[in-house]
């Protein structure tokens, strides 16, 4: 349990504060941009921001997830941290699982605290926001989960980066499908389906991310 | 298999599509050192590798028993780069449960509060000794300890291993500079040629455990 926390201490310090380039502010920040950055291309017209506007969140959030993936897995790695906690008996499954873990909390909840004035921006009403906050809630877990397991098969690699990015994409269709999905009408399903599709990723990310991190070792 | 030492019993070892190493026994007893040479690209960082648990042994090896923990150094100090170094140690050694590393005796006691990422080569490795030591391992698999350091810091590391084996530890080097190292045996990387076959099996293999194809380390130092 000690090691958890002091693992958890370490992984929330490089990712949330921004020990390492940017913290969890830079994803806020693009997120923010982007919510800024439509109205401006699609015009004043406040009935179509209204109707599109929780989709485009919604890609915000996925494209904002994919920021902060190459400096998951591969510093450690490279440094010969994975290599010290294998000789101690820590397996790669518990890194991986503390990592997903401190990486949600990096950009999660900022992620949903940015939806708000997002919201805002595109002129979302109330019931639609609630949604919005819900699914994000229900989608971001997986989100991280899906950035940690991407960004662990892609460490080492060549363009790794840019890589892991374009992995995560078509990965993350289902979260997106159901967690903007459920914006229209009748949408409750369509929370617990994101939140179906979060917890498959958070029980396979573990075993997958370990095992992969173990054969990169060669 | 004899008690606090090391056994390894018929590695093999290939990395790629290139076998390095066949048929390779050791036994080391506790206090024994072994020291590694042979031109690079002879398998010397994957036998210690294999030998820590990071490698998996090529089929069809043997099993390796270590009696007790070990520690691995290589040229990467598992330090973050951008922490400051007293911080950085501090979280291997909450990790390790281990009392701090006093940096005086290696040196590094007017860098406690400078970023890692700042520090020199010879730096970063004596940083590597003090995380090394604070993790308390029974036994040492030292990768080029001395890359880096000045006299100095040879002479410092040539105390840590004479102080290793004394309380019972097991230490191997690979190292291309010379170590004082007393009454360690040389093992040649050389002397063990993957089979000619390229399968990985026959060189050697009815040699057993006994005797390996060169007398190794046996009950040397105190333990």
């Amino acid at each position: 349990m000690s090691t958890f926390l002091t693992l958890l201490r370490r992984d929330c310090a490089q990712l949330l504060l921004g020990g390492r380039r940017g913290g969890a502010l830079l994803p806020v920040l693009f997120f923010l941009a982007v919510a800024m950055l439509y109205p401006f291309a699609v015009g004043p017209d406040a009935p179509l921001l209204a109707k599109t506007g929780g989709g485009v969140i919604w890609v915000a959030a996925l494209l904002a997830a994919i920021l902060p993936l190459d400096r998951l897995i591969e510093p450690d790695l490279e440094l010969g941290l994975f290599d010290q906690w294998a000789l101690r008996g820590i397996s790669e499954e518990l890194v991986v699982t503390v990592r997903v873990l401190a990486h949600w909390l990096s950009f999660g909840p900022p992620l949903m605290l940015a939806a708000l004035p997002a919201s805002a921006l595109v002129g979302i009403d109330g019931e639609q926001l609630r949604l919005i906050e819900l699914g994000l809630l229900a989608g971001t877990p997986g989100l991280a989960a899906l950035g940690v397991l991407v960004a662990a098969i892609t460490a080492g690699l060549r363009g790794g980066a840019a890589l892991s990015g374009l992995l995560v994409i078509p990965l993350a269709v289902p979260l997106l499908v159901f967690g903007a999905g459920s914006l229209s009408a009748g949408g409750e399903a369509g929370l617990a389906l994101t939140g179906a599709v979060s917890l498959a990723l958070l029980a396979i990310t573990p075993f997958a991310a370990g095992s992969a991190i173990r054969s990169g070792r060669g | 298999m004899q008690a606090g030492g090391l056994t390894a019993t018929e590695l093999f070892c290939r990395r790629g599509d290139r076998f390095l190493f066949g048929a390779l026994s050791l036994r080391a007893a506790p206090g024994a050192a072994l020291h590694l040479v042979g031109p690079n690209g002879t398998g010397k960082t994957s036998l210690l590798r294999l030998l820590a648990g990071l490698l998996r042994p090529t089929p069809p090896s043997g099993a390796i028993v270590w009696q007790g923990t070990c520690g691995y150094l290589d040229g990467r100090p598992a330090l973050d780069e951008h922490l400051p170094l007293g911080e950085a140690l501090a979280f291997w050694t909450k990790l390790d449960h281990a009392a701090a590393v006093p940096l005086e005796r290696l040196g590094l006691a007017r860098l406690n509060d400078i970023p890692v990422r700042f520090l020199s080569t010879g730096q970063r490795k004596r940083a590597g000794l003090a995380r090394l030591i604070g993790q308390g391992a029974d036994h040492w698999l030292l990768d080029e300890p001395l890359n880096g350091l000045d006299s100095d810091g040879a002479g410092l590391v040539e105390s840590l291993i004479a102080k290793k084996r004394a309380a019972g530890g097991v230490v191997l080097v690979a190292s291309h500079q010379p170590l004082a190292l007393p009454g360690a045996q040389i093992l040649d990387l050389r002397d063990f040629p993957p089979s000619p076959s390229g399968k990985g099996r026959g060189w050697g293999l009815d040699a057993g455990m006994d005797p390996p194809p060169q007398p190794l380390a046996t009950g040397k130092g105190l333990g």
